[in-house]
């Protein structure tokens, strides 16, 4: 057994990072993206705010979602913000997704050595009108997918997203498509579970749907405990 | 007559048997990379309160590991006798294991003197084991019950030192539960009072504390009666999955048709087995 000694003062390290939680989710299909995220900020076991939501709208066509460290995640929109109206200013037209996805992550790789502490994941409609979904890590590696969880109950989300939209896993099944209602009932249902099974997630669920009309927003209430 | 207890040897003093031999299995699981598993602990909020005529103890009803929850309705209410309860948070197997011995040992103990046990010796019977193990033992217990000598209500704390209150809470939502105690205790409340303060105080802790959720459990101990209520109240249900929109199915239901597995091979093995002996007995059914 160890023995226990007094050392003397011990310094304790201040860390600059808090986990507030949080899970974001995004899905891509033939013409429409959805982006869509839990709307609790909590530290600890304590609960922040009910109604934080983690979906920040970038431009008409583009939507991001960022979850971890909160006060990482409003700099790092406040930057993605300017930097899209320098764009504009000086290319007189709005960034298309995959330029956004791009530009975070020379963004995210600029600060390699003091890393933002958010998962990012970008849902939007490319050039051709199709959805598009990026995923991030938080140094800025990042790839194209179909659909993506991030955040809390990421490891919880994304095996079911797998199989009901990736079809893995699975033999003898109609790969149909993904429709609009059925990729936004999957999410409702996705979330319910989620909320379930991780403190972190709960209170409300914010929607994005992102289509050639624009952006609308749909909120489904969760669990509160 | 001496009492005689069951599961325990007492030699007094400190019992460390295992402790050399957990080391030895940490540093050799550590060495292979692997960290040893997690105690799964209840998060939690247990509350009791003393009003006119007994007790009323609560809690919620969530057990989590680490952050994720792995019981949405577990049971934190431990019979100890028939007329003591006993709410427990820390680490669940500890709650359960030391109420449950104590439980055991003052049921013999009750045989020997003859008489219903009393709160203060199911107290002391804790508090003495929790001392002996040097906080090892991660139980904090909310102990509740109404004897020959009245209510009785104790809160234990890991360590082994207990305090005897008209009010108690503990585990991570004590806080919580303790803010609606002190806002609206008052001494000898009627029970319907009592029960709708125990309830608001571990709804507080359910709603405001991660570490507990899900239901709460009450359990209303008087003389000669115990009413325990599991659930007493359903506050928080599971979302419900739509599975029609615009009158059209959509998803929502997840089930699979038989053959998705896919079998990848097949291997039979016959057991050729050869029947020796064959013996019927029949069962007695008179």
């Amino acid at each position: 057994m160890k023995e226990y000694h007094y050392t003397g003062p011990v310094e304790h390290k201040f860390s600059p990072y808090a986990f507030n939680g949080g899970t974001v989710l995004a899905v891509a299909g033939e013409d429409f993206a959805l982006v869509a995220s839990d709307t609790r900020l909590s530290e600890g076991y304590s609960i922040h705010s009910r109604d934080s939501p983690k979906c920040y709208k970038l431009t008409d066509t583009t939507v991001i979602g960022c979850s971890g460290f909160h006060g990482d995640c409003l700099t790092l929109t406040k930057i993605i913000e300017a930097r899209l109206k320098m764009y504009k200013h000086s290319n007189n037209k709005n960034m298309t997704s995959g330029a956004i996805a791009a530009m975070l992550s020379t963004i995210l790789y600029g600060r390699r050595f003091f890393p933002y502490y958010v998962y990012n994941i970008i849902g939007g409609l490319d050039e051709e009108g199709r959805g598009a979904v990026y995923s991030f890590d938080p140094v800025g590696s990042y790839q194209r997918d179909t659909y993506k969880a991030g955040g809390s109950a990421s490891a919880m989300l994304q095996p079911l997203l797998d199989n009901q939209i990736g079809f893995k896993n699975m033999e003898n099944v109609e790969q149909v498509p993904l429709s609009l209602e059925k990729a936004v009932q999957l999410v409702k249902d996705v979330f319910i579970s989620a909320a379930e099974r991780d403190v972190y997630t709960g209170d409300a669920l914010k929607i994005c749907i992102i289509t050639k009309e624009g952006v609308r927003e749909e909120i489904v209430p969760l669990r509160k405990d | 007559m001496a009492t005689v207890s069951v599961c325990q040897y007492h030699r007094g003093g400190f019992s460390f048997e295992n402790c050399k031999r957990n080391a030895l299995l940490e540093a050799d699981i550590n060495k292979l990379g692997f960290s040893s598993p997690a105690a799964r602990k209840t998060g939690t909020t247990i509350c009791g309160v003393v009003y006119k005529d007994g007790v009323v103890l609560g809690a919620d009803t969530r057990a989590t590991e680490g952050m994720v929850v792995a019981d949405k309705n577990c049971s934190k209410i431990h019979y100890i006798s028939p007329n003591v309860y006993c709410c427990g948070a820390g680490t669940a197997a500890d709650t359960e294991m030391t109420t449950q011995i104590i439980s055991s040992n003052l049921e013999l103990h009750s045989l020997s003197t003859g008489r219903l046990p009393r709160v203060a010796t199911a107290n002391r019977m804790l508090k003495q084991m929790l001392f002996r193990y040097q906080g090892y033992i991660g139980a904090a217990l909310v102990l509740g019950g109404v004897d020959c000598t009245g209510p009785h209500l104790y809160s234990i704390y890991p360590h082994g030192s207990t305090d005897k209150l008209p009010y108690v809470t503990m585990g991570s939502g004590s806080l919580a539960a303790m803010a609606v105690f002190e806002d609206r205790y008052r001494p000898n409340m009627e029970e319907e009072e009592a029960k709708r303060l125990v309830r608001d105080a571990i709804a507080a802790g359910i709603f405001n504390d991660l570490g507990s959720g899900s239901n709460i459990d009450l359990c209303v101990i008087t003389k000669g009666k115990v009413d325990y209520l599991r659930p007493h109240d359903v506050a928080n249900k599971k979302g419900v999955r739509e599975d029609k929109i615009y009158g059209r199915p959509v998803t929502g239901n997840y089930r699979y048709k038989h053959g998705t597995t896919g079998v990848l091979a097949k291997t039979v093995t016959p057991l050729n087995l050869e029947v020796v002996e064959e013996n019927v007995q029949t069962m007695d059914t008179s």
